[in-house]
């Protein structure tokens, strides 16, 4: 069906079969149920009697039901009797009935005799190697061979020696610091630092340049880019409506702690679990905040917002999705399966993706459209007017109100709201109402209702309804008149308030958004006391039509508040301090034990077909959480802990793939018995357990070691002989040769032409993009900020991200597809930023002090690629070039030098060589 | 969005901003006289190959297959099915009374509270051809084909929602993520043109509500996502050069670029490099092509008159004209989105009545001339037609005041029954598969179900829909899920 498949499938499976072969010839005559039984059982049996299936009552999945009696009375594997074992009959029976696997082909001679040789020697069960722990100690080979730099290169010479190849010269030191430098910072050196690193003798000469890398803070920024695939960060929500969330200080969280060097196991526990951290005494507010920040991490789920949508379904979807993410992310485990049914191959019950959510199923968020609970902070700037306007209002306050203070330990942007509601200045915006009915839509970014139909309402919980006596609406209508009803605790609870509403346009005027004018309305509310939940619901008036109106706010007005006795000017100050806005970051918060929700299973992954309730726990294949609380926080703890035989294998592995192009496992989001074998297990499990028990869970050692190693800083040649017997560089014959990543490609020809905008942290920013006009509102310089900071709406990211293979970050995704196409070369040909970044260059080769043209073209290949052109490739940029000339003054143009430039520059920004790391 | 302008802007910004920030810098330090050494060995001869790595290259499917190409065209909004094909003389009978609690029970509508009053057919019906297909007055034109099509009367779905339930269509799940139906097919067949993009995406009205994932790509490679031919601007994003570079500047820039890749191979020995000279090449043959393809100006009189095209303008029409250029050129998918058809009569002129009546004539024409003109092209034997809408409409009237008091004649979401099409690629001629109640309101015979629908595309472009996985977070996904049956009836 698919050549190009089974040419990968050939590709992969070939060094594999041959390590198989080698590593056969090691073992004893035992068989190893791992190596030579569960890949058959996997291959031919395990689809009818496994997760999904479990035909006779007989599965693979787990021992004792493997062992046990199957629905014939039979036992399917009897240790040491493989001629009594059902099994064995079936396999080898000629009845097409009886015979095994039914309707397939049947096992082959040495597949059978395998199995009955394994059931002999007492059919011992093994658990899936990844399952178990690493050992502590693990020795590493040594070969006495000189090339070696670190331990990396003994096991990497170790395998290539039974192969019979041998490593390949070390890269030269312009193309090994470019690989570096795009490796841990994403950017290119400059030619400085590319001319310091080559004129430097000293032995250290490249651990200096590794040091300096990773103390730059563009580390921060790239580790970003991989980590917010596995985050699915975006700016947008997703699905139909796909609105903004602002969610960004997340983003610019994971880079600060990149730069920091956050231990990972910290980095792991802060995004799951910060809110659950307990407060220590003292602690700051930018600590306070970094914590929850972090847990936003979970907060990148979609989120729906179309009409009619039911909040509680999307809440379990989110839940669902943050159950999958977590388990591909920490354990390399995929369990969408085990939504609806066991997995099919895996050790994994259908219970038990229930019991994992149970531990993330009691946050308070659930799929609202504003997206509460929120964490509310101001930008400096803002933080600056806030404290200006209270210490003035402060100020003249009378002495009966010298009690309305801030309070030093909250947080700035709750304090003010305490502080309002104190003065009696009590405003609700639209867009914070709580919930809707299905007949109602936001308008205008959700900033404002737009009502659709009669009866609709909105929620506003745990309102303070005591002294109010009047309501006052800020709206846009077209209609002649209509109602908004008050009522309390449900839509057709006591009506407390109801308010006229009037056209606020010149002239009755219904229909989609066809208006522009705001007005007011106010209305007495019953005097009412406590703490309620608010509906408002719409009321049509003499005429009905859709669109009734857009509400802005409401606000809650008493007579005895404080702010009525204040003058004018107080007032208004008042009101304007209510009106700075602040970033709110939608962050995970528990909700408290009286509240628990209960976890049950859902049939067939059904959230409205309920089966048993089940406590938060852990698969029984991985260690018990025995020594920790059953909570999210104990969870993320546990996932942590150094006896996690998957954590550490499955980070190191991510971290390796960033740097060779594919992991020492290749299927990252995969560590099960399905996922590709290790082609190093012992180096993955060295490093794994140094980046524990060394590393002390610090990224930036990991990484370290890995740049280090020879291996990493072999030259990317590749040899004939290289090419036949390891295309992929599976062996590691040699230095990484991998297209970079769509961000790369961007950053680096943004920092080569002068253009980048080295600006860090922020709101995302919206460079130009033919698909979206919002860009134009940009500011100036922003549309040059590196990749990381572009913003992603998930139903339209920015082109280039995209057709550079970007996922679109709706899910959790390990591996990024490396995709050769022609719509790439049309994007780097013909996108404006990398014309830009052309013209820009070109302009560098006129203005510089080369004599010739043909010193101009290499001095814009040594700006560009930090070394120098071959003559040959001198030659065909020149021709370009004096081609382009003619051309260009055929054509009169009074620039013809600098667009001649221009093209070669462009052409050059095209090349495989700066595609390509 | 114009093209120059966006360049134009963009370079604008880019020139203040250079100006400001960098400008001085780079007149004193410039970039003269620095030199490394360079360190790379010499060449390598080795013998030339071009490595053909393209995800686009022609695949066989399971089985020799029916069609090559296929040609989506949804109405998204979903048109009433009982003021098109599906003729209920008992529902005008009704017409005005109080819907029976009967058919409410249990129900979920997206905008009917209360009981609402059922709501007759409000255009009058005749049958056509040899086949007594059934065509509402409201088509002038495409009755002419009765004889050509085969109608699906008892389509269903699961999803009332727009959105979800046109993901549900066109990739199987009512859940963002999975891959499209165009998607599937680009990857199991490749292309025909190379010079094309395998799947193109054209829209009329306003982008669909669920958006972009109606071509995505999910869990595919993403060079499988559909690509949005628009109408202004470029048609592919990028296909045009930058102002100052024309034509034949460009192709010799390319060939530059390819053989400086060339030495580079030499150098390095990386077959991805052999690659991306393919695909540069490619790139180039797209920029003639596309725009050549996309430009209908050139088409004669007669051919605008029967689509009732005008050059220049965005609409319906001009799609369905494009949709035949790019299937002659060999495009394998084709989806066209139109969006006006969700008449639930909020407005005046917005009904079943009005307002659908002017839907149909902005399509009747253009829609009967693409069939027509593929047919008398032979392509029709090879393309696959599929017409219809996320969901149907209900025979009850839509009543969002709650007071049964509108004038407008509106009908709400719909799941358990509508029509579609289908027509071309072998399916059988002036047919009609199944049937509703004598409201048109469940399907009583013959009831095929999204996934059933799915399976048959697959099979007619000769796949089994049930081997035809991919295997994504540890399970093998496929376009229909866990069901759908082939309906062997219509072929």
């Amino acid at each position: 069906m698919n050549t190009q498949y089974l040419k990968w499938v050939f590709i992969c499976a070939l060094p594999i079969a041959v390590l198989f072969f080698t590593y056969r010839k090691w073992t004893s005559e035992q068989i190893s149920y791992n190596e030579e039984i569960r890949p058959i059982f996997n291959k031919k049996c395990i689809v009818c009697h496994g997760g999904v299936k479990k035909n006779g009552n007989f599965s693979l999945l787990f021992p004792e039901e493997a062992y046990a009696k199957a629905k014939s009375g039979k036992f399917a594997i009897i240790p040491y009797d493989a001629e009594n074992s059902e099994v064995i009959k079936r396999i080898k029976s000629h009845d097409p009935d009886e015979r095994m696997p039914k309707e397939k082909d049947p096992l082959t001679d040495e597949e059978i005799q395998k199995i009955e040789k394994w059931i002999n020697q007492g059919a011992k069960w093994e658990n899936h190697w990844a399952y178990s722990p690493p050992k502590s100690r693990i020795d590493v080979p040594n070969l006495g061979n000189e090339w070696a730099k670190n331990e990396i290169d003994n096991f990497v010479f170790e395998k290539l020696k039974h192969e019979g190849l041998s490593p390949s010269k070390e890269a030269d030191r312009p193309t090994l610091l470019r690989r570096l430098s795009l490796d841990l910072i994403g950017l290119p050196p400059t030619l400085q630092e590319t001319k310091d690193f080559v004129n430097d003798k000293s032995p250290n000469a490249y651990e200096k340049q590794v040091d300096r890398l990773l103390k730059s803070p563009a580390f921060g920024e790239r580790w970003a880019s991989m980590w917010l695939d596995l985050a699915r960060y975006a700016d947008s929500k997703g699905y139909e409506k796909d609105l903004d969330r602002s969610i960004w200080k997340y983003r610019d969280w994971v880079i600060k702690a990149f730069n920091a060097d956050m231990p990972f196991d910290q980095f792991t526990i802060h995004q799951l679990a910060g809110d659950l951290l307990p407060k220590t005494p003292n602690e700051s507010i930018e600590s306070l905040e970094n914590r929850y920040i972090a847990t936003a991490f979970h907060r990148n789920t979609m989120a729906n917002d179309e009409g009619g949508t039911n909040d509680e379904e999307f809440r379990n979807m989110a839940i669902i999705d943050r159950v999958s993410t977590t388990m591909e992310v920490w354990q390399g485990t995929t369990m969408a399966c085990v939504q609806c049914h066991s997995h099919p191959y895996d050790p994994f019950r259908h219970e038990d993706f229930y019991k994992l959510a149970a531990f993330f199923n009691n946050t308070q968020d659930r799929d609202l459209y504003n997206e509460k609970p929120l964490f509310r902070t101001y930008t400096k700037e803002k933080e600056q007017d806030v404290v200006r306007l209270t210490n003035w209002i402060n100020l003249k306050l009378p002495a009966n109100l010298s009690s309305v203070k801030y309070s030093e330990k909250a947080l700035l942007a709750e304090k003010t709201n305490d502080y309002l509601r104190k003065l009696g200045f009590y405003r609700i915006e639209a867009e914070s109402f709580d919930s809707t009915s299905r007949h109602i839509e936001l308008w205008n970014n959700q900033k404002e209702i737009m009502q659709t139909t009669e009866g609709a309402y909105t929620v506003y919980e745990d309102i303070d309804l005591t002294n109010i006596e009047t309501v006052k609406y800020r709206y846009q209508s077209g209609a002649e008149n209509a109602y908004i009803e008050m009522r309390l605790g449900s839509s057709e609870g006591e009506l407390i308030s109801k308010v006229e509403t009037k056209c606020s346009e010149k002239e009755v005027n219904v229909g989609w958004s066809r208006w522009n004018q705001y007005t007011t309305s106010s209305g007495k509310v019953k005097p009412t006391k406590g703490v309620h939940d608010v509906y408002l619901v719409f009321r049509k008036g003499k005429n009905f039509w859709t669109d009734l109106m857009h509400l802005d706010w409401m606000e809650l007005q008493s007579s005895k508040m404080p702010i009525r006795t204040l003058p004018k000017p107080v007032q208004d100050s008042i009101e304007k301090l209510a009106t700075i806005d602040a970033i709110a970051t939608p962050i995970m918060v528990e909700r408290p034990q009286n509240k628990a929700r209960k976890t049950h299973v859902f049939i067939r992954g059904n959230w409205m077909l309920k089966g048993n309730e089940v406590q938060p726990d852990v698969p029984a294949i991985l260690p018990t959480m025995k020594n920790y609380p059953k909570t999210r926080l104990g969870f993320a703890e546990w996932l942590v802990n150094k006896q996690n035989p998957l954590t550490s294998r499955v980070i190191v592995n991510r971290f390796w793939e960033q740097l060779f192009g594919t992991g020492l496992l290749e299927s990252l989001e995969d560590f099960g018995s399905m996922g590709s074998k290790p082609t190093h297990p012992e180096l993955l499990d060295w490093l794994a357990v140094k980046f524990i028990n060394e590393d002390n869970w610090k990224v930036k050692s990991l990484l370290k070691t890995i740049v280090m190693s020879a291996t990493y800083q072999q030259s990317s040649f590749i040899s004939k002989e290289l090419e036949a017997k390891d295309p992929r560089n599976l062996l590691l014959a040699r230095g990484p040769r991998v297209r970079l990543s769509s961000e790369q490609i961007r950053d680096q020809a943004l920092a080569i032409s002068g253009l980048l905008n080295p600006t860090m942290y922020g709101p995302s920013v919206r460079p130009p993009n033919p698909t979206d006009g919002a860009w134009r509102r940009e500011k100036s310089g922003n549309q040059f900020r590196r990749a990381i900071y572009t913003y992603w709406r998930r139903t339209n990211p920015y082109p280039s991200m995209i057709t550079f293979d970007s996922p679109q970050r709706n899910v959790c995704v390990s591996r990024r597809v490396r995709t050769n196409t022609p719509l790439q070369a049309l994007t780097t040909l013909n996108d404006t930023v990398y014309y830009a970044a052309a013209q820009n260059i070109a302009l560098k080769m006129q203005l510089s002090q080369a004599k010739t043209t043909r010193d101009k073209i290499r001095a814009g290949y040594v700006h560009i690629f930090q070394k120098q052109p071959s003559q040959s490739k001198t030659t065909l940029l020149e021709n370009l070039y004096n081609e382009a000339l003619i051309d260009f003054r055929k054509k009169k143009s009074t620039k013809a030098e600098l667009l001649a430039l221009t093209l070669t520059a462009n052409t050059m920004l095209n090349l495989d060589e700066f595609l390509t790391k | 969005m114009n093209r120059k302008t966006i360049f134009e802007e963009a370079f604008f910004e880019q020139a203040t901003f250079n100006t400001r920030r960098h400008f001085l810098k780079q007149c004193t330090s410039g970039l003269g006289g620095i030199a490394l050494s360079s360190i790379l060995g010499g060449c390598f001869q080795s013998e030339q190959k071009i490595v053909d790595e393209n995800p686009f290259a022609v695949k066989p499917p399971h089985f020799p297959a029916k069609a090559k190409h296929i040609i989506f065209l949804h109405m998204e909004g979903a048109p009433s099915q009982l003021e098109l094909f599906d003729y209920k003389p008992e529902l005008a009978k009704l017409d005005g009374q109080l819907c029976p609690p009967s058919l409410l029970e249990g129900k979920r509508f997206a905008f009917i509270k209360g009981t609402p009053k059922m709501l007759g057919p409000q255009a009058t019906f005749q049958q056509h051809g040899q086949s007594g297909a059934w065509f509402s007055d409201y088509f002038k034109h495409l009755p002419e084909l009765a004889d050509e099509l085969t109608f699906l009367k008892a389509m269903h779905t699961d999803e009332f929602n727009h959105a979800p339930a046109q993901l549900f269509m066109h990739t199987g799940s009512a859940r963002v993520g999975r891959p499209s139906l165009g998607s599937w097919i680009t990857y199991g067949l490749g292309s025909e043109n190379q010079n094309l993009p395998a799947y193109v995406v054209l829209v009329s009205g306003s982008e669909p509500s669920a958006g972009k994932y109606l071509w995505g790509n999910g869990f595919l490679p993403s060079v499988y996502q559909g690509v949005q031919c628009r109408s202004k601007g470029d048609p592919v994003l990028y296909i045009n050069n930058p102002n100052t570079i024309d034509t034949e500047l460009r192709k010799k820039s390319i060939e530059t670029i390819n053989k400086i890749n060339e030495l580079t191979y030499q150098e390095i020995g990386d077959p991805e490099t052999l690659t991306r000279i393919s695909q540069y090449e490619m790139a180039f043959r797209m920029q003639a092509e596309v725009p050549e393809t996309m430009d209908i100006s050139t088409e004669p009189a007669y051919i605008h008159e029967m689509y009732g095209t005008e050059v220049g303008k965005a609409s319906f029409a001009n799609n369905c004209l494009l949709a035949r250029k790019l299937i002659e050129k060999g495009v394998r998918v084709v989806q066209l989105f139109d969006r006006r058809w969700d008449n639930h009569g909020t407005d005046e002129g917005s009904g079943v009545d009005i307002g659908l009546r002017r839907n149909v004539e902005y399509v009747d024409k253009p829609i009967t001339a693409l069939i027509k003109d593929l047919k008398q092209r032979g392509l029709l034997d090879e393309t696959l037609i599929v017409w219809g809408g996320e969901f149907g409409r209900t025979p009850m009237m839509e009543n969002r005041a709650g007071d049964n008091n509108t004038p407008l004649k509106g009908r709400d979401h719909h799941v358990d029954a509508f029509t579609m099409f289908m027509a071309g690629a072998g399916i059988k001629k002036g047919y009609s598969h199944g049937e509703t109640d004598e409201i048109g309101y469940y399907g009583v015979k013959g009831k095929t179900h999204i996934h059933d629908l799915q399976a048959t595309i697959m099979h007619v472009m000769g796949f089994n829909h049930e081997q035809f996985t991919f295997p994504f977070q540890g399970r093998n996904f496929r376009l229909t899920d866990v069901s759908g049956k082939v309906i062997q009836e219509i072929l």
